[in-house]
């Protein structure tokens, strides 16, 4: 089913939560809010989900508009940080809850809601956990209840607000997985909010960036991080040095002084030699060098005396046998420029 | 000891023998002490006593009029501290400190303020007298008395336990289809249980101990109106100590059963609520998650 959010802005007091948003998500696509805290991702997501109304603005759902409607008739599934699991419920009971709380007519046979529940057990992969309760279970699996508790009503979207966000690196890596192969599976349109924008890149078809109430860019993972469309996107979706600076010819020249421009460079696209060679380039020395990880970090002072981040890989960094305090060129590869009015 | 266990606070030892020591102090002892005195009666003269007609009549009374006043306090409790907890209104504050007046007030004070509002000519009274209601005097009035005592308790029970209440399990229940009726039954109700069932028997207890109040709005007729708590009083004004005494180990052995077994089914009640972070199992299996092949 697909959603359409047409023109909706939301005030909290004088906070502006939202502005005039404008979002079409097509039916069966996994889409990303992304965006730091207070961007307003988290409450576009619960006016979708009826949870939250907006102050003017429509939502509909493959065309029909549900902007009156409440929560319980949008038959929408919402997946909470904080899992929202009914303490006192086994995970049984608490996937069988939107089956049982159904109107008479409606509700399936206490067989069928037993094979339902059963088959969704099995999705989660906790068949042999039905009878623990949730005080019993780690984060990973009541989060994962929570999502079988959500998918057991077939509801029209899927809508998970942070659903990563209370666990712990290793579970959150497994788990976002996990739900990308489950969508693939059941391609139901889905909508997550999250922060991180690893995760964002990593699970998503569409991410939808998010700041102070707007939306800044909607496009693929490979849009938003290798066509960044503002400052802010930029910044956002990943490390990145600031240079003062500007174009010469199709060229960066970064130097020390203010121009009115602002030259965006990611670590790894800044390149360390012992020679300068030709192109564009400024002198620095090292600072500091973490060669931990797949990509060495290595800091460094420009000679205008400004900290730059650099990444380089294992293999360059043996080779050039880097040290603390070494005097080195350091080449742009690739950089993007912005007015300085416009960088936040 | 077996039982001692290893922990960062030490002090079980000792903390372990003075509660032992101040409960038998204030509680063990002077509760033998009626065990005793009641002994220095034959088998046949204590159950002559326990038994007699004025007596069964006043159990009823005490143990019934406690039983229907804590239902009133258990429904009407959750509804204050319903509205206390969810709702924001002029003089919320004021109405709140209202609430624990029974605990301050001078039961005695509670009695008489009752039995005027309720006697045949007062405030109250008058009206449900029109209608053929007898409130004071009457067991009516012993019911009253009591629900008024032990008011605080259930809304000082259920009202952390609401204000703690996880507002998104609501919206999960609403999320999921539920309808208010619903959400309210099956999910709020059952996450408060466990404290309304706390309240429930603190004020069932209270007002089974209950005499100041009563004496004045009962009217204390013998097999009518006329509590336990008054009979053991009445023994005892006619210095008939193992009579009294009789009779109220007849009381403590009830009320001790009857807590006992609320209690018991508490903790039946409660035992998944241990709402700790700390799952009891680390993560059961390893999630299957679809081979990725690193780039």
């Amino acid at each position: 089913m697909s959603i359409e959010v047409s023109k909706v802005s939301k005030r909290f007091g004088t906070f502006n939560a939202l502005s005039n948003i404008n979002l079409e998500i097509p039916s069966g696509e996994l889409v990303a809010l992304l965006g730091p805290s207070g961007s307003g991702k988290t409450t576009l997501l619960r006016i979708i989900a009826g949870l939250e109304f907006a102050d003017t603005g429509h939502v509909s759902f493959d065309g029909a508009d549900i902007t009156e409607q409440s929560a319980r008739e949008r038959r929408v599934g919402f997946v909470f940080q904080h899992y929202a699991l009914f303490r006192h419920m086994n995970v049984f009971e608490n996937i069988a809850f939107g089956l049982r709380v159904r109107p008479r007519q409606f509700r399936p046979a206490e067989a069928a809601i037993r094979s339902k529940v059963h088959e969704l057990l099995r999705l989660i992969q906790l068949e042999n956990l039905a009878q623990r309760y949730p005080s019993q279970l780690s984060g990973g699996q009541r989060q994962r209840v929570a999502l079988a508790r959500a998918l057991a009503v077939e509801p029209s979207v899927l809508l998970l607000d942070e659903p990563f966000g209370s666990l712990d690196a290793k579970v959150r890596q497994e788990l976002r997985r996990w739900l990308r192969q489950l969508h693939d599976e059941i391609h139901i349109t889905s909508v997550f909010v999250t922060h991180d924008q690893e995760e964002a890149l990593e699970v998503a078809d569409q991410v939808v960036v998010m700041n102070q109430g707007r939306i800044e860019q909607i496009g693929s993972p490979d849009d938003v991080y290798n066509h960044p469309a503002s400052p802010f996107v930029y910044n956002f979706l990943g490390n990145v040095n600031l240079f003062h600076g500007r174009m010469d010819e199709g060229q960066p020249v970064i130097h020390g002084k203010a121009t009115g421009q602002v030259v965006y460079v990611r670590p790894h696209l800044l390149e360390i030699d012992r020679e300068p060679n030709g192109g564009s380039h400024f002198r620095a020395h090292i600072k500091h060098i973490n060669a931990a990880g797949p990509l060495v970090k290595v800091d460094v002072i420009t000679e205008w005396g400004d900290p730059v981040h650099i990444q380089v890989s294992q293999e360059r960094y043996r080779a050039l046998q880097l040290i603390k305090d070494d005097a080195v060129y350091v080449i742009p590869k690739d950089v993007r420029v912005f007015e300085t009015r416009r960088a936040s | 000891m077996t039982f001692k266990q290893r922990s960062i606070l030490p002090g079980f030892g000792l903390t372990l023998g003075f509660t032992l020591t101040y409960l038998s102090l204030i509680v063990l002892i002077p509760l033998s002490a009626t065990f005793l005195k009641a002994s220095s009666l034959s088998w046949a003269a204590f159950w002559h006593i326990v038994t007699s007609p004025r007596a069964l009549a006043s159990y009823r009374l005490t143990f019934g009029a406690s039983l229907i006043a804590a239902l009133i306090n258990l429904f009407f409790g959750m509804l204050l501290a319903w509205v206390l907890v969810r709702y924001n209104f002029p003089g919320k504050k004021i109405f709140d400190s209202m609430v624990d007046l029974p605990f301050a007030l001078p039961t005695a004070v509670a009695g008489i303020a009752l039995t005027t509002i309720y006697s045949t000519h007062g405030w109250v009274g008058r009206y449900l007298d029109s209608i053929g209601i007898k409130a004071a005097y009457s067991p009516l009035g012993v019911v009253i008395a009591l629900t008024f005592i032990g008011l605080p308790f259930v809304v000082r029970t259920v009202q952390p336990v609401l204000e703690d209440l996880d507002k998104e399990m609501e919206e999960a229940a609403a999320s999921l289809g539920a309808n208010r009726w619903q959400t309210f039954s099956r999910v709020i109700l059952p996450s408060v249980a466990p404290a309304a069932l706390t309240g429930f028997t603190m004020a069932f207890a209270r007002a089974i101990g209950e005499y100041g109040s009563v004496v004045f709005i009962s009217g204390n007729m013998p097999m009518k109106t006329e509590i336990t708590p008054l009979l053991i009083i009445t023994k005892l004004e006619q210095y008939d100590y193992a009579g009294a005494t009789a009779i109220a180990v007849v009381m403590l052995v009830f009320s001790f059963t009857m807590l006992l077994a609320i209690n018991l089914l508490q903790k039946w009640s409660s035992r998944h609520h241990h709402s700790g972070g700390t799952p009891e199992v680390v993560e059961g299996e390893a999630l299957h998650a679809p081979v990725y092949a690193e780039a």
